[in-house]
């Protein structure tokens, strides 16, 4: 149980970073990640199943097409609302709408949909039979951390990124162009979704409205750990990870959803900017 | 140089018309055309409405009630922005004062104009005490908690199987008449979207407004705006209740299908079309987009997709809302002036 709390928790981490970057770098909650999230695995499984590309190759492209995706995306529609908290939501909540929605009039439904698992076979581990599957998404999980620290610290794009988070103004009078970042993050946002999808969608199945659920974790995760910080994230996807398979083990599964929420309502209530989010008390609360 | 002047030039001239006084709602008239020009605007959609009622095939008289619902909600919600409140969750509103009245119904057996009235102030009572503990939040997080709130309170109601569960509660009591429901609601509506704007304008109202606009600056000058916040979720949620339990009993049925993310977005989506802190805005986005859906209806699950993608246009293409710019175009007078 232990190991699949930590299992439930590296899940977690990675279908939120995604969305963690977007907003902690520009500042615009992506509303349409959990679309991000399905169309990924349904662009990787036509991939493989339809032009019978290899696996990596088609994972690759994958990842780098939904990145794109997420640039264009900022460019023609955020870009021209920047600023306007509900119109940025309700944009992206309605793309999410329209990207489900058609995946769902074009009839990608049934259990026909799911990807290959990358190695195949189980390992032992204090008593419980885990997939290796599982274990890669650990493996993944920590590979992804560190190359986003290594990213965000030490390459110019990164720095800049970090830039703009902190201050737009000072950073467009340093030459750093506002728009331009935040529409990498918002690609690398998404490109970050799509990886999670390719990682953790071998588990089952593809379904379209696992899209939803994902933006709620997504979305649950970052606020209780605060929003827009990385170790946060990691922090509080341990929490809700192991709440909830504490909860489906020894109460019912039917309470899962409601330890996450209640999480996020405590965490609102006492400390809105989350466990390890930036001190705006100003911001949050009068 | 000489084809430049042959050449004639023009800009357009935009000058407001000459009734305003003082600010954007008071106005000086000098004759009764001055008074029609400002009457027609609410008294066209009021009559019309009523008119159109008469006139409407039974479905889409339906459709007109539903309407009018999500049109209340619009109102409701944009009244909780114009006092500083981002409500992501008309859905918690909406879902306890449809409770409240199912409930009342179905185990004290009270009849259906006993249970309407007790479930909307009931409902906004109930509503206001749950979002006590967190009136402090501002923003975004305020709107995050009335998001999670509908979601939580709907998994409750399946996990401990309360109020009659995943089934819900059925069999109450209907209105006696299809009449009796668009009067009611019509009533209801134009009352909430006039007494509101009405209430905004008055100074007691300025306070809320003043909220938004700069809380810190209103507790620096000696009000209690916790008080007026608590008094603006009252208000805002009674409406949302009211809708909630004339749903129940449209339907004759409640449950946990009233805490839909439907109710929650829906007003905020009419709000951004329309134009927020109007008010009549919400009421307008309302009107549009709710009979569209319907349109749509033929299209099965692609009528979504469109309503998404007219939604990105509409929030995209037109941020200030309809309502703006056509009160705008309403309020001033265009002519081409020749530049020399």
């Amino acid at each position: 149980m232990l190991v699949y709390g930590l299992i439930n928790s590296a899940v977690l981490a990675l279908m939120a970073l995604g969305f963690n970057l977007t907003f902690g770098i520009s500042g615009v909650a992506n509303f349409a990640y959990g679309a991000i999230y399905v169309v990924a695995g349904f662009i990787t499984w036509s991939f493989i199943e339809k032009l019978h590309f290899p696996y990596v190759a088609s994972a690759a492209l994958t990842i780098v097409l939904v990145g794109i995706f997420g640039v264009y995306l900022y460019k023609f529609i955020l870009k021209r609302i920047r600023g306007l908290v509900i119109s940025e939501v309700i944009a992206t909540f309605a793309v999410s709408l329209v990207i489900l929605e058609l995946l769902r009039y074009i009839g990608f439904i049934g259990f026909r949909y799911s990807l290959p698992v990358f190695i195949e076979g189980s390992v032992e581990i204090m008593g419980a039979y885990v997939d290796a599957q599982r274990l890669l998404i650990i493996a993944f999980g920590i590979l992804v951390l560190f190359a986003l620290y290594l990213f965000t610290r030490h390459t110019k794009m990164g720095l800049a990124f970090r830039a703009i988070a902190q201050e737009e103004h000072t950073s467009l009078s340093l030459g750093i162009n506002p728009d331009k970042i935040a529409s990498w993050s918002m690609g690398m946002g998404c490109a970050l979704g799509a990886f999670a999808a390719i990682v953790i969608l071998p588990l089952g199945t593809i379904t379209v409205d696992s899209g939803y659920d994902v933006l709620i974790d997504a979305l649950s995760v970052c606020i209780v750990g605060g929003l827009g910080s990385t170790f946060g994230v990691i922090i509080a996807s341990f929490i809700i990870g192991y709440a909830q398979t504490l909860t489906a083990t020894y109460i019912s599964s039917h309470y899962t959803m409601i330890v996450s929420l209640v999480a996020i309502l405590i965490i609102l209530a006492v400390k809105p900017s989350g466990l390890l989010g930036h001190q705006k008390e100003l911001e949050e609360r009068v | 140089m000489r084809e430049a002047a042959s050449k004639k030039h023009y800009r357009k001239e935009r000058i407001d018309r000459g009734i305003k006084a003082r600010s954007d709602d008071i106005y000086a008239l000098v004759s009764y055309k001055e008074m029609w020009y400002l009457l027609f605007p609410r008294l066209i959609p009021v009559a019309g409405l009523a008119l159109a009622a008469f006139f409407l095939p039974l479905y889409w008289q339906k459709v007109l009630v539903t309407t009018c619902i999500f049109a209340m909600l619009a109102v409701s919600w944009d009244f909780l922005s114009s006092c500083g409140m981002l409500s992501l969750g008309q859905a918690l509103f909406f879902g306890v004062g449809s409770y409240t009245a199912g409930a009342l119904n179905h185990y004290l057996h009270l009849p259906i104009y006993v249970t309407i009235p007790v479930a909307t102030l009931l409902g906004g009572v109930i509503s206001t005490v749950i979002l006590l503990p967190v009136i402090r939040l501002r923003g975004v997080y305020f709107a995050m908690v009335t998001l999670i709130l509908p979601l939580m309170l709907m998994r409750l109601i399946e996990a401990t199987k309360i109020l009659g569960g995943t089934e819900g509660i059925t069999g109450l009591s209907p209105f006696p008449h299809t009449w009796v429901e668009i009067t009611f609601i019509l009533a209801g509506m134009w009352a909430a979207l006039f007494g509101l704007r009405r209430f905004i304008a008055s100074d007691y109202g300025l306070i809320f407004v003043s909220i938004r606009d700069n809380d810190r600056a209103t507790m620096a000058s000696g009000i209690n705006i916790y008080a007026f916040k608590a008094q603006a979720l009252f208000i805002g949620s009674c409406i949302c209740a009211f809708c909630g339990a004339f749903m129940t009993h449209l339907y004759m049925f409640t449950g946990m299908p009233v805490f839909a993310m439907e109710f929650s977005i829906l007003p905020i989506a009419a709000s951004a079309i329309g134009g927020m802190g109007t008010l009549a805005g919400p009421l307008l986005g309302a009107f549009i987009l709710v009979p569209l859906s319907e349109l749509l209806r033929e299209f099965g699950s692609l009528r979504i997709v469109f309503y998404g993608l007219i939604l990105v246009i509409c929030v995209v293409g037109l941020p200030e809302g309809i309502f703006h710019y056509l009160s705008r175009k309403y309020n001033e007078m265009e002519r081409w002036v020749e530049i020399e």
